[in-house]
């Protein structure tokens, strides 16, 4: 009987609430949408990963302090050096090739992987890449400005981000974050630009080498001693901004890139030793 | 054009407004208001899927059996907004990391799934399409209003213009805090529903209840006998 229907009208003139329209119907849906949305996925997907990696490069740049609307964010881009360092020696390393490497796969790869336990893991990333990518800006010879990839948990999501040091690697030129999922408008605030720029100068750690820097209730008093290791907290986003503090705190600590600071900091002094006629300047 | 379709396009915006008349999707309106330019984006995005979702909704009308009619109308509404989020990523990269999660939850916004349910199951393609694109903009406008009053109050800018210079910038403006979060997205939208209503009386509900003075009331049925 059910053959007959189909030869009188076909599928379509089966009523609604028959059975094999019902499959019918959800399959053909199912199907249609499938295509549509894949179609969107992968014919979009050239243009979004480029766009990505554009945001990431204009980020170091203006992170470096040197981007320019007027200039491709390309040719900017030629006077950063990237280099790889193994965290826990704080060396360059050549383990890796520099262009095709990438911090974010790595630290989902067991060959590169190191979890962290709980008791380490301040910014609860569960592990990190035993590599990690440094990008230097260079003033001629000298290095001018050590930009680091800095990860991270706030409020929902993980924070990506970069933080400028000067070349003295303890004071802070810049911070940036270019991807998270916090809340627009509360958490999401660590995008404001002028939120970021209260970072410049401010010290990461003291003389002892123990990061200090952390987020604040309210508006830092600049007048107090102890200030330079303090930043103004974000009006309603408490658990975002304290993820930014243990961010901060870990990766400038001894598991995230202490060891690569601190090897930093003896080169530099000793340097200075080296040359005492230049180390009027500072 | 025909009085019906005029109806489908026109009548959403203020005379019945998806916000301030049926009071649906004011999560959005709160979380994507404190800048306009978020907001507009924002208004785009659910304006086309909206359109898109009634006009392929309608189209289908007549075939879709009803036991399964609201996951037809889901999936066909989640299809869309994961194109609308995938040509942000692609084409208007700064705004979609702005918007964040927003996109994606225009999924659950009741004015989508509203007016599939209730208009685009019932009417042709090209009215479906209209009043979709109608109740889009009756959901832009509430969000320009709000997204306006609370950048240029708590920003002091607009569409990131500076209008009001802030105190902190070498002004006299002191930006209203209050304004970037979302409790004063709820007031705003509450003054709007006020106006709106003071033009229009007839949108004003009646009270659940009335309240009746104890010694005029029938001995007999006290607690609203008139029902």
């Amino acid at each position: 009987m059910k053959m007959k229907v189909f030869r009188q009208g076909g599928f379509l003139h089966l009523p609604n609430d028959n059975i094999v329209k019902t499959i019918g119907v959800a399959t053909l849906l199912c199907l249609v949408c499938s295509v549509v949305v894949s179609g969107a996925a992968t014919m979009l997907k050239p243009k979004q990963v480029a766009n990505k990696l554009l945001d990431k490069k204009s980020n170091i740049l203006t992170v470096a302090g040197i981007s320019n609307p007027d200039k491709s964010v390309d040719e900017l881009f030629s006077r950063i050096e990237t280099r790889v360092v193994e965290l826990s020696s704080g060396n360059y390393t050549d383990a890796v090739d520099v262009e095709s490497f990438d911090q974010r796969k790595a630290s989902k790869d067991p060959e590169y992987r190191i979890d962290l336990s709980k008791d380490k893991d301040l910014a609860q990333i569960g592990g990190l890449s035993k590599y990690a990518n440094v990008y230097l800006l260079r003033d001629g010879d000298a290095v001018s400005k050590i930009i680091l990839p800095v990860k991270g948990y706030g409020l929902w999501s993980t924070m990506y981000g970069f933080i400028a040091l000067e070349a003295d690697a303890t004071t802070v030129s810049g911070i940036t974050f270019y991807e998270h999922g916090e809340t627009p408008g509360l958490g999401g605030e660590i995008e404001n630009a002028k939120w970021q720029k209260s970072w410049a100068g401010k010290k990461i750690s003291d003389a002892s080498g123990v990061p200090t820097l952390q987020l604040v209730k309210g508006i830092v008093d600049t007048g107090l001693a102890g200030s330079e290791y303090k930043i103004d907290g974000l009006a309603g986003a408490t658990l975002t901004s304290n993820g930014v503090s243990n961010l901060v705190q870990f990766w400038m600590g001894e598991n995230g890139f202490g060891p690569y600071l601190e090897k930093t900091r003896a080169a530099r002094s000793q340097a200075r030793l080296d040359q005492p006629l230049t180390s009027g300047k500072g | 054009m025909a009085s019906e379709a005029k109806k489908a396009l026109f009548e959403p915006l203020v005379a019945n407004n998806p916000i301030a008349l049926q009071i649906l999707g004011v999560c959005s309106a709160l979380a994507v208001t404190s800048q306009l330019s978020v907001a507009l984006i924002m208004c785009l995005a659910l304006t086309s899927v909206t359109a898109f979702s009634n006009l392929s909704i309608s189209l289908i009308r007549n075939h879709v059996p009803s036991s399964i009619r609201i996951i037809v109308q889901m999936t066909i509404i989640a299809s869309l907004v994961i194109v609308v989020d995938q040509v942000l990523k692609a084409y208007a990269f700064e705004v979609s990391k702005k918007l964040a999660v927003f996109v994606g939850l225009i999924i659950t916004n009741c004015i989508v799934m509203g007016r599939a349910e209730a208009y685009a199951m019932k009417n042709g393609p090209w009215h479906s399409f209209l009043d979709g694109i109608g109740n889009g903009l009756g959901y832009s406008l509430i969000l320009i209003i709000v997204g306006t009053v609370r950048e240029l109050f708590g920003s002091g800018s607009l569409l990131g213009y500076q209008i009001l210079t802030p105190v902190s910038e070498g002004g006299w403006y002191t930006p209203n805090g209050l304004m970037l979060l979302a409790p004063s997205a709820f007031i705003i939208i509450g003054l709007t529903i006020w106006a709106i209503r003071a033009f229009y009386p007839e949108q004003v509900e009646k009270p659940d209840f009335e309240m009746q003075n104890a010694h005029n009331a029938p001995a007999h049925g006290a607690a609203g006998g008139s029902h």
